[in-house]
């Protein structure tokens, strides 16, 4: 359980950072509550780790004057949980946070690592399908639903740097519900379902694809929630594996889907 | 080389990139209290407190502590001083083996440094990262409850 040796870059500029990514088989350190697990297991053995945890002005959560917010891509996972504002702007959110893992993991495990690991079963992932996230990279800027290629497969290029991730207003009224499934507190859903209700549905499934996916053919029934429940079974296509059968997934997909819109429904309307 | 303070006490070493900050205190600094379980971050024997925040230092690299503050088990009290935490799980009968204690002991000095744990459900939930193959659960949350209720420091 040691990992591969490998060489340590901890770059104080993203300039650096990016130069040093041009070499084969670089990997970027962030938090390191995922990638470091893998290490140790040699699911991956990098010749450089380039520890992004040195370059400042990347941690941070800001008010972008439009009644939405900017997050840099080092704020951990604590530091999200924790803010008022981003409680007040975007609640569905911060409930999303009770589920992600543990205090010692939440205390050194970052938003943007979380993203561009891209764990199917991770909650922020599927949170910024959500909320219709724009992901900003040291090369362009990425809609949340353009980035997942995959299980821990990312839309980045090799010496592309996640810096910040941009959450635009939720309308007035917006109502929310999460709803997670998991074996046992912080470890990975089984699955979870996020929904928001406006002017229109918007429902997001985690744990239950090769990546965190809308579910739009269960939007378009909404108000129908009976209907868009059973919908939202037939959209995901999950795994079996020894914590539970695709289809126990796909009946949990479909209660969470019906939970998460009577919440968000009530929210709404109150 | 890297420096870092634990307990007080500024070490520099030089150290290889892969070096688990866990097996850093171990190894290097014969710091045995800090415990390696599960070498993956789910079992929480290895928790450290590194830079005020409970970290598991089974997921860190010794490098990446360079110029940090960490703390270990061997920072909170010792065989004839215990901290009040530490006599705390000794009234409370708050470990069996013992394994599990060094991380469930710098968790609950994270917690009671930084929350108000008016609850029990805050306690458990606090403790969630942590396991305990005696399942001796009920004894540390009680441990931690009185020392929440003495009110006199971790």
């Amino acid at each position: 359980m040691k990992p591969a040796a490998f060489e340590y870059l901890a770059p104080v500029s993203l300039a650096e950072a990016v130069a040093a990514l041009g070499r084969d088989d670089a990997k970027i350190l962030a938090g390191g509550q995922s990638l470091v697990p893998m290490l140790n297991f040699r699911l991956r053995a990098p010749s450089l780790l380039v520890d992004i945890g040195r370059i400042p002005g990347l941690d941070y959560i800001e008010d972008d004057r439009a009644g939405g917010l900017r997050i840099g891509a080092m704020t951990r996972h604590h530091t999200v949980e924790t803010s008022d504002l981003l409680r007040q702007r975007f609640p569905v959110l911060h409930a999303a946070m009770q589920y992600v893992a543990h205090l010692a993991i939440r205390n050194k495990g970052t938003i943007g690592g979380s993203l561009c690991h891209g764990d199917p079963a991770a909650e922020l992932p599927g949170l910024m399908l959500l909320l219709d996230a724009r992901l900003k990279t040291t090369q362009r800027t990425i809609a949340a639903e353009d980035f997942y290629e995959g299980a821990l497969d990312t839309a980045l290029a090799e010496d592309e740097i996640l810096t910040e991730i941009l959450l635009p207003p939720l309308p007035a009224g917006t109502g929310w519900g999460f709803e997670e499934f998991a074996r046992r507190s912080g470890d990975f859903a089984l699955t979870a379902v996020g929904a928001t209700v406006g002017e229109e549905a918007r429902i997001v499934a985690i744990g239950a694809h090769e990546t965190p996916l809308r579910l739009r053919a269960a939007e378009a029934l909404f108000p129908d929630i009976e209907a868009a429940a059973e919908a939202a079974r037939e959209e995901v296509s999950p795994n079996d594996d020894l914590h539970g059968s695709a289809d126990y997934r796909r009946h949990l997909v479909s209660v969470l889907t019906r939970h998460a819109l009577m919440s968000a429904r009530e929210g709404a309307a109150s | 080389m890297i420096k870092l303070t634990v307990n007080g006490i500024v070490y520099e070493r030089e150290v290889e990139p892969r070096l688990s900050l866990a097996d850093f205190l171990r190894h290097e600094l014969g710091l045995t209290g800090t415990h390696v379980g599960c070498e993956q971050g789910v079992c929480g024997a290895c928790t450290v407190i590194l830079n005020g925040d409970s970290v598991r230092s089974c997921l860190c690299f010794a490098v990446q502590a360079d110029g940090a503050e960490i703390e270990t088990v061997e920072g909170l009290g010792s065989i004839d001083n215990l901290s009040p935490l530490q006599k705390s799980f000794q009234e409370h009968h708050a470990l069996q083996c013992g394994f599990c204690t060094p991380g469930m002991l710098m968790t609950g000095v994270d917690l009671l440094r930084k929350y108000p744990l008016a609850t029990d459900e805050e306690i458990r939930e606090g403790l969630s990262g942590n396991l305990c193959r005696c399942t001796g659960y009920q004894h540390v949350v009680r441990a931690i409850r009185a020392v929440v209720e003495a009110g006199n420091g971790d």
